[in-house]
């Protein structure tokens, strides 16, 4: 049995000058075998990988307390290429590849498929030239293992979110020794058929002797895919056991330590904005060329005051929609948004005339992470107010007045639960969901006239997910600000929505009210549904 | 990179330099009532002199280090090894080829010594590299002006000062165009030296070549994010440093092809405006500090000398005083310099509000 042990944690503490992030952690994980390691935003999951992967941050701030022991002996990774050598991947919850290089020279970095030449023979092999052809067979057999669909030769900065993943996952596996893999919410931005896709790429891992540790919000994932489970509360373990039995609920009571109130019913305080006399956007026959997430002609109107959800299901075109009318991706069509014609593939423009985006890449979402938690809510607005001056007459007039960004920091910090030890810490120094709060505030302080919010929770443990629909809610109705939300859950949209509308293949194929019976929707989605199995039973 | 539909603007954007330079030039070539043969001959002499410097600096801002005002270091290596060939007596091809080899470890120890400096002051490369040529000339100036003739040897009084020892302010070079004499061919009227332009066009390979292996791999990665190619085991300061030290070379043995078309050394400031006008042309061709190609160092080394030629000329004509023109020369040519930096600090400023709008103030973009 010993034998079988990869990895074992024996009383592993933290702290972060003298804040106490991590205590007396132990636990075992075998041979192929999956864990799943859930707890709440900032319970400590990350900081407890990188103390296993030896990121460099742990030293800095002091190192850590306790023995870990991997394939069994102790090791204490001074540098995380240290862990690497010695069989250890991680898939970060940033994004660590390099945005100019395609996916194939990212899968391969600095593990090149190299052939040598004359002046490689005499100065050494660094001088070998790369192989082109062998790098991008090897990357497509990598990509393949996972079960996607990706060209190799794609550039990093022209994918979706979804497909920077699969690059990652499939770098950390193309090293041949790797004995045990840490994913740290690799599943966050993918939509659920990716996510499905990624799980039973696990699961062959795992069948093949790998040790994985999975880190993730989305419950159902780790009742599906984990072996064993881990929670983590306040930094401490509560509970170490088989997943067999385990059911959600139960999970997420361990997690925040008290019994969880179910998902409550919003329905009641929609308010109702049932006519199109007052359209603040109106959308004609938008196409979107995003990768992945291609919109071929979409056309709709939003009322002013209203939630306006985004459902479908994967690669569909949801996400493109917003990309699109943000200038991030090429597109065309006809956009009027209060009553003036929005130029499209300007993002600057867009910014400027009102509308704000809070975008599905959270881990590109583009926090100054060596700022403070306040620089950065208030940055935006910062940015844009230099134009607007006379718009933003209140407190925010002297934007370099830093107690009025302190208060508002403050205001944000409270009413969204971003648990930080002040308004001063760096952005850095928060944990993955915490620092999602913070780019909702972000666009929150730009008091935007219609806000786009594209998978606000993802990342967001289940305990907050509900506060941050609720804040959603609540700034919509405070200042009557439009929104546009897109989301993969449907509970979600029809928790705040007014009115939500399906996509299916670059199109609108519905518009519902959000109290129209679940079953409708199901309807608009099921079609769909059957087609993307028909396309999978293909493969 | 996504608003296709901006392309042109952003062409224009992209191109704006060498636009402003094609534009000045159309207005001042007619002013200088030159003919167009003398033009060409003078501008293919230009581009066969400088083309290599400029080609030396294009690696180190493909690992992400800007443009190497360091490669003065190189400079004044090569002309190190010439002063020293010279006072040998060495001539034609052989002293060349010689003087580069005595100047090799020479600037490979010196773009050792940058590449170290420099990584102490990631981000600000290129001012840091400007201060260490200066302090590395006032070096390079005592050794040849109290070190050589008297605890180095020089055989040959014509390149001392009459105190007797310390080089002289301005040498002739025996081994004057001899590079230039291999191959040289006369179409219509314009002598081309196919001996130091197939030189060119060899660095132009091997660095096209070199941009293809592994080493060029990990210094575009290094060029793109450090941490991310650390993390990935890429030695990340070795490979700066080898950067450097390849730039170095190549502007130490582009300085040599360069005077020995002049034909002449101007010891103790010839060196420093090497970088200067090899960064100026550079930029003249619409590279930015994070991207060049050989296009860009070609066509710019075209077109900074084509104004300098004209420019001058043109003054002259239009004001009929040579003084005047002569005054309008040296202004030019500080104000390319000045002009090609400003408009690309500017493209700079531009290039990163584009990318700040698109990443959504992606931090790695602001720095
Ligand atoms: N470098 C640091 N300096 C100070 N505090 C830090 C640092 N890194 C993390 N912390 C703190 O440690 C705590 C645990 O963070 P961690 O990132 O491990 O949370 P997590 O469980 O991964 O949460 P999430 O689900 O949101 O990703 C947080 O309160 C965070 O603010
Ligand atoms: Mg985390």
């Amino acid at each position: 049995m010993e034998g079988n042990i990869i990895l074992k944690f024996e009383n592993v503490g933290k702290q972060f000058d003298g804040n106490r992030v991590l205590k007396d952690v132990s636990f075992t994980l075998k041979k192929g075998e999956i864990l799943g390691l859930v707890g709440e935003n900032g319970a400590g999951k990350s900081t407890l990988m990188n103390i296993l992967f030896g990121i460099n941050v742990i030293q800095e701030t002091g190192g850590y307390e306790g023995n870990v022991y991997f394939d069994g002996k102790k090791v204490v990774f001074k540098s995380p290429f240290e862990a690497l050598n010695s069989g250890i991947g991680m898939v970060h919850q940033e994004f660590s590849l390099i945005p100019g290089f395609t996916a194939a020279e990212n899968i391969l970095l600095n593990t090149e498929k190299t052939k040598p030449n004359i002046i490689s023979k005499i100065f050494g092999k660094r001088l070998e030239t790369i192989d082109e052809k062998e790098m991008r067979k090897s990357a497509q057999k990598g990509i393949e293992t996972l079960g996607v669909d990706i060209d190799s030769d794609t550039l990093i900065s022209e994918m979706p979110v979804g497909h920077k993943q699969f690059v990652e996952i499939a770098r950390e596996i193309d090293r041949e020794k790797v004995k045990l893999l840490i994913l740290d919410e690799p599943t966050a931005v993918l939509t659920e058929s990716e996510a499905e896709i990624l799980l039973k790429a696990i699961r062959n891992l795992a069948n093949s002797g790998v040790g994985i540790i999975f880190i993730s919000h989305r419950l159902n994932e780790i009742i599906s895919v984990c072996d064993k489970l881990v929670v983590l509360r306040d930094g401490a373990v509560v509970v170490e056991r088989s997943v067999g039995g385990v059911e959600i609920k139960q999970i997420a009571e361990w997690m925040v330590g008290r019994s969880v109130e179910g998902e409550k019913n919003f329905h009641s305080k929609i308010q109702d904005i049932s006519n199109d006399k007052d359209i603040i956007l109106d959308v004609k026959n938008l196409w979107v060329d995003m990768p992945g997430e291609i919109v071929r002609d979409v056309s709709f109107k939003v009322r002013r005051g209203e939630i306006f959800g985004i459902g479908g299901l994967t690669g569909q075109g949801k996400l493109g929609i917003p990309n699109g009318i943000m200038g991030l991706f090429p597109s065309g069509g006809e956009i009027i948004f209060n009553d003036k014609n929005l130029p499209l593939n300007n993002t600057y423009n867009s910014l400027k005339s009102g509308l704000a985006f809070v975008s599905e890449d959270r881990r590109g979402v583009g926090l100054l992470l060596d700022e403070p938690i306040d620089m950065n809510i208030a940055f935006n607005a910062m940015q844009v107010h230099d134009k607007f001056v006379k718009k933003f007459l209140g407190g925010f007039i002297k934007w370099c007045d830093n107690r009025a960004i302190r208060e508002c920091a403050k205001k944000y910090i409270k009413e969204l639960d971003i648990k930080c030890t002040s308004a001063k810490q760096k952005a850095r120094q928060l944990s993955g969901g915490n620092q999602q709060k913070v780019c909702l505030a972000k666009a929150f302080a730009l008091e935007p006239t219609l806000l786009f919010v594209s998978e606000p929770t993802r990342g967001i443990d289940v305990g907050a997910k509900k506060l941050v629909l609720d804040a959603l809610r609540g700034y919509n109705e405070k200042n009557n600000t439009t929104i546009v939300m897109i989301s993969s859950e449907l509970e979600e949209l029809r928790a705040i929505c007014n009115r939500i509308a399906i996509v299916s293949e670059g199109e609108i194929v519905g518009i519902l009210s959000a109290k129209a019976p679940i079953a409708d929707f199901g309807l608009l989605m099921s079609g769909i549904d059957k087609l993307e199995e028909e396309g999978e039973d293909n493969e | 990179m996504q608003i296709k539909n901006n392309s042109i603007e952003k062409f224009l954007i992209n191109s704006a330099v060498p636009i402003l330079f094609i534009l000045i030039s159309s207005i001042a070539i007619p002013l200088s009532k030159f003919s167009g043969i003398y033009l060409v001959r003078e501008i293919v002499t230009r581009l066969t002199r400088d083309t290599f410097l400029v080609l030396s600096l294009l690696i180190p801002v493909m690992a992400g280090m800007g443009i190497n005002f360091g490669m003065v270091l190189g400079a004044m290596a090569g002309q190190i090894g010439l002063i020293f060939v010279t006072d040998w007596g060495v001539k034609g091809v052989l002293g060349l080829v010689i003087a580069m080899i005595i100047s090799t470890p020479i600037s490979i120890l010196l773009g050792y010594f940058s590449g170290a400096v420099l990584n102490r002051s990631k981000g600000r490369e290129m001012i840091t590299a400007m201060m260490l040529a200066l302090f590395i000339s006032g070096i390079y100036q005592f050794f040849l002006l109290y070190l050589c003739g008297s605890i180095i040897p020089i055989k040959n009084y014509k390149l001392l000062l009459s105190r007797g020892y310390g080089i002289r302010n301005a040498i002739n070079l025996d081994t004057a165009g001899a590079f230039d004499r291999l191959l040289r061919i006369k179409i219509r009227g314009v002598s081309v030296s196919f001996g130091t332009i197939l030189i060119i066009v060899a660095i132009c390979i091997f660095t096209t070549w070199f941009r293809k292996t592994k080493l060029g791999q990990n210094m575009r990665a290094v060029g793109q994010d450090m941490v991310v190619a650390d993390s990935a085991g890429i030695k990340v300061d070795k490979t700066r440093i080898q950067a450097i030290i390849i730039s170095t070379v190549l502007a130490c043995y582009g300085q040599i092809i360069y005077l020995q078309n002049i034909g002449t050394i101007n010891t103790y400031n010839g060196a420093d405006q090497a970088a200067l006008f090899a960064a100026a042309a550079l930029l003249v061709g619409g590279a930015t500090v994070s991207r060049a190609t050989i296009t860009n160092a070609v066509v710019g080394t075209a077109l900074f000398h084509l104004m300098f030629i004209v420019m001058p000329m043109a003054g002259k004509n239009l004001t009929g005083s040579a003084m005047l023109g002569e005054y309008f020369r040296m202004f030019i040519s500080y104000g390319i310099v000045t002009i090609a930096l400003v408009l690309h600090s500017w493209k700079r400023q531009k290039d990163r509000e584009m990318a700040r709008v698109q990443f959504r103030v992606n931090v790695k973009a602001l720095k």
